[in-house]
């Protein structure tokens, strides 16, 4: 496998054969057979409908999944900066706990509704470093709390706001900046943007892109915007029904997608400045005789009457 | 066929706070025009006012002034019962659009039966099978029993249009049809709305914040920031060729494999000198103020 | 536009493979037809133990409530057997003034019966009206009527009704008398409780959609809103009708009970006066008590099930956390059989 950065390959994270079942009447394979080599620095798309599967397999990575889903076969190695290499089927809940948001971190979807609303952002941001870091300082905390939050772009004079004062877009900030805090190898975001506006979108897209080229953590995106994950991810993974059907680099799947799936998502997002492709162009047509108009005269000339 | 001019549109909302009174203004001087076989895109972000614009159209708001005028191709002015005939609208989210306590036969039954559009019940349900079948949904006798929740987002928001289209609107105020919908099956309802556009020659307001359908769906694009329309003119023109800072920052803001990097490079434009208080208008192909009365703007009135 | 290729030849075939430009749905799993046209089975809900249980009881006392009086005696007839227990001519026993108390208390489960229905139908008329027509219609009438539910809700309920019927001559504090009272003070918390929801129904866009289709306003109430509140109105009614039994048997208790019905307070009131517990005569003030527990027992079951249905995520609760058990057991074996496969696997993986 190779990423489009061409840098060493440095893996952080192994997921191999992963299968995670619902245990319902009849039981449901929700992510089968999932193979998967996270780099680090690397941002890695992961693709797909609702439904596909693909929050399921980034709880799972996280063992953050909640019975009656279970992880029912597969192996899922973290290699940790230090060398060790760390399974995290095998960890114990203490040592489980700790792992999370240590080493691998979350931005959840819809996270910009998880602040809790009655602490201010401050606060918030001590509890998760104190959690984690007990003996901190408290004049350690303040800087590092300040210093999250310059990263993301928030002004640190929020740090006393409540969640309700921020905005949207603020408040998943704040989020990635909570993800960030103690500096983990790997942040998984699932959806980070998909309730914001394009505009604030891509602002947090430049953030994310310039975090990783910064602290060199890698990145599993997760979203159903294909356009959106060849713009910014090295690798894009493209589940179907549970299955990752094609993993490939991003100008590779853009130029030449295997996968009849593959294709078929990127034919439903009609290109911004290229041609139509298969998208019907409505309007009037040409041939037939014009339509009465009542404010004839007063109407802006159409496209075609002013050709 | 029915016309839609909006003019000098304004609607102020007041926040009450403590004792305070503040004025929001929503939508501030906009004026619109819908006409048959046409579709007019409202792109901006939320807050921009678009949907307020969408509530008023449909009456759901009352303008705090500035009219709405639908006309008739007779040039007969259309009001109350009719105007709920001839404006109707797609709602953004399938699921929340439909009651879930009743079958899909009920949703275009009651529009049929509101506007006397059938005489018995036996021409009622010819109506709905022929309604559900002209959006694709068939067998139709096999989906008008069923309940929404045994649909699938695109179906549901299928029978939406039907609903829509039940009274013989000719006007169809979308308002983000797709945007809830799995990416696979929204070329598809767009495709359909298209279609029976061009059938029905409807007059289409499509509302949305995704430049690259408005581009490809819509024959001209109304750019609303903060209330006001900052651009306006026909689709690829806005598109391609932006004028005003705000829609350059939006065309650079939506993902375009075609010309990566775009969205994580630097902003081409300073945000704070993004201003609502002039409009590029390109068939005029001049500047004109926005916010103001259209008696006051140079170029908008007598147009 | 020569970057244009890609797509369009990957849309060409996609469309080939899965046709997704064509604007057909699929029709993904067809339904037989001939299913039930609106929601009311929905409105059923699904038969548990405890349902049963519920149901029993309710019908059970009803039924004993409804035809029992035809079975019985006179039960005022007066006889010189005062205070007998239970024998096979009297299965319940006498009171002290010989009467029977099984038939007094056939006819007081009626009175009781009646007072709850009448009270559970006008308490939910009421709440639905102040509830849902207020929240339906918003600005000045929802305020009003959100103002009116809150002063009836902080008027301390028993106090008041001990005040109403003892002002009401005993002459004219009839059965209706009392339903109405115990109504009046008992509506507040159901309208609020349905207000909230109708709050919430009346934002969601099918409503709207139905305004915007020219639905009139009596039409928007009835049909959309109001089945997706039967449930909520339906367990209202059930406790409306607990809370109007208990109410009038502790208002007949203290002697301030109808006239001109004898109901199961009623009967507790002359046990009381009989010294029925100091005499050790269990027969007459037990059955009444019992039956009073039972009854409500029965409805709390039955309300049970309709949280249910409110609330869909309390059905499967049992189930789910089965599974959730099952799954969780099946994943730590798994984890379990890592950890002893331990250091090799850990080799192996880093490759």
């Amino acid at each position: 496998m190779t990423t489009a950065t061409g840098a060493a390959l440095r893996p952080v994270l192994t997921v191999e054969d992963l299968t995670v079942v619902y245990e319902s009447e009849e039981p449901v394979t929700a992510v089968k057979n999932a193979d998967l080599t996270l780099h680090r620095g690397e941002i890695l798309g992961l693709a797909g409908e609702s439904g596909c599967g693909k929050t399921t397999l980034a709880y799972a990575v996280n063992r953050l999944h909640r019975p009656p889903a279970r992880i029912a076969s597969g192996r899922i190695t973290f290699h940790d900066k230090s060398g060790e290499d760390i399974d995290i089927l095998a960890l114990e809940d203490k040592e489980l706990r700790a792992f999370r948001w240590n080493k691998l971190s979350m931005v959840f979807q819809g996270a910009m509704n998880a602040l809790n609303p009655v602490t201010t952002v401050r606060a918030q941001l001590r509890d998760t470093l104190l959690a984690h870091r007990p003996g901190m300082s408290r004049k350690d905390v303040r800087e590092r709390s300040e210093d999250v939050l310059r990263r993301v772009g928030v002004d640190t004079r929020r740090l006393t706001s409540y969640p309700h004062e921020l905005s949207g877009g603020m408040r998943q900030r704040v989020m990635i900046a909570m993800a960030m805090l103690l500096e983990p190898q790997i942040m998984i975001m699932d959806e980070p943007t998909t309730a914001l506006d394009v505009v604030v979108q891509r602002d947090i897209l430049r953030e994310i892109v310039r975090l990783r080229d910064e602290l060199d953590f890698a990145v599993v995106f997760i979203t159903h915007d294909l356009p959106l994950l060849l713009e910014i991810s090295d690798r894009i993974a493209v589940m179907l029904a549970g299955e990752i059907v094609e993993l490939e680099s991003a100008q590779r799947l853009y130029r030449g997608a295997a996968h009849p799936y593959t294709r078929r998502l990127l034919g439903s997002f009609p290109s911004l400045s290229g041609s139509r492709g298969a998208f019907i162009r409505t309007g009037v047509d040409e041939t037939a005789p014009p339509l009465p108009r009542p404010y004839a005269g007063q109407r802006p000339p159409t496209t075609e009457e002013r050709a | 066929m029915t016309s839609v001019r909006v003019t000098d549109l304004v609607k102020d909302y007041s926040i009450r706070t403590g004792l305070k009174r503040t004025r929001l203004r929503a939508v501030d001087h906009v004026n619109l025009e819908l006409v048959p076989g046409r579709t007019v895109a409202l792109v901006g972000e939320s807050g921009s006012g678009k949907s307020t614009i969408a509530k008023i159209l449909t009456h759901m708001e009352t303008p705090t002034s500035g009219s709405v005028d639908v006309r008739l191709d007779d040039g007969t002015a259309v009001h109350k019962a009719r105007y709920r005939r001839e404006v109707q609208m797609v709602f953004q989210d399938p699921f929340a659009s439909l009651n879930p306590f009743h079958s899909i036969e009920h949703h275009i039954a009651r529009p049929l039966r509101i506007h006397k559009r059938t005489a018995n019940a036996a021409e009622t349900r010819q109506r709905v099978l022929e309604m559900l079948e002209r959006v694709n949904l068939t067998p139709a006798s096999n989906f008008a029993p069923r309940r929404p929740h045994e649909l699938s987002g695109g179906q549901r928001q299928r029978v939406a249009i039907a609903r829509a289209l039940a009274p013989g609107a000719q006007v169809l105020i979308a308002d983000e049809p797709v945007s809830m919908l799995d990416v696979s099956i929204r070329l598809g309802v767009l495709n359909l709305l298209g279609r029976l556009q061009r059938e029905d020659s409807l007059a289409v307001l499509y509302i949305t914040h995704d430049l690259a359908t408005a581009r490809h769906f819509s024959d001209e694009i109304t750019v609303l920031y903060r209330g006001r329309v900052v651009e306006r003119g026909p689709s690829d023109a806005v598109i391609l060729d932006p004028h005003h800072e705000y829609t350059k920052l939006l065309a650079l803001a939506a993902p375009d494999p075609e010309r990566p990097g775009r969205v994580t490079s630097a902003d081409p434009v300073d945000r704070a000198a993004i201003d609502n208080s002039r409009c590029y208008d390109h068939f005029a192909g001049e500047w004109v103020e926005a916010g103001v009365p259209s008696g006051d703007a140079v170029g908008t009135a007598g147009r | 536009m020569t970057n244009l290729e890609p797509q369009t030849a990957a849309a060409a075939q996609a469309a080939q493979a899965v046709d997704p430009h064509v604007d057909a749905a699929p029709s993904e799993n067809p339904v037989p037809e001939g299913r039930p046209r609106a929601g009311w089975r929905s409105l059923v809900p699904t038969m548990t133990p405890w349902l049963a249980i519920g149901l029993i009881l309710v019908v059970g006392i009803s039924l004993f409530g409804l035809i029992g009086p035809y079975f019985v005696g006179d039960p005022r007839q007066i006889r010189d057997i005062g205070l007998t227990g239970p024998s096979g001519e009297f299965p319940l026993g006498t009171t002290q003034i010989g009467q029977d108390v099984l038939a007094q208390l056939a006819y007081a489960t009626r009175g009781s019966l009646q007072i709850g229905i009448i009270v559970g139908l006008l308490a939910t008329a009421l709440s639905a009206v102040f509830g849902i027509y207020g929240a339906y219609k918003g600005k000045f009438l929802d305020e009003s009527f959100s103002l009116l539910t809150n002063v009836f809700l902080v008027i301390p309920g028993l106090p008041l009704v001990i005040v109403i019927s003892g002002f009401v001559p005993r002459e004219s504090r009839g059965l209706w008398t009392i339903a109405v009272v115990l109504a009046i003070t008992s509506w507040a918390g159901a309208a609020r409780v349905l207000r909230a929801q109708t709050l919430s129904v009346r934002n969601r866009d099918f409503v709207a959609a139905s305004q915007v289709s020219g639905e009139r306003s009596w039409r928007v109430i009835v049909v959309e809103i109001l089945p997706n509140l039967l449930p909520l109105l339906a367990a209202q009614f059930v406790f409306a009708v607990i809370a109007a039994i208990l109410g009038e048997a502790g208002l007949a208790f203290i002697g301030l009970g109808a006239s001109n019905s004898s109901t199961l307070g009623t009967m507790l009131f002359y046990a009381q006066n009989g010294f029925a517990l100091a005499l050790g005569a269990w027969w007459w003030f037990v059955p009444p008590g019992l039956i009073i527990a039972l009854f409500g027992m029965g409805l709390s079951l039955v309300n049970f099930s309709i949280d249910e249905l409110i609330n869909p995520k309390l059905k499967n609760l049992r189930q789910h956390r089965k599974r959730a058990r099952r799954a969780a057991r099946l994943e730590r074996e798994l984890a379990r059989s890592t950890r002893r496969a331990g250091g090799d696997t850990a080799k192996e993986s880093v490759r």
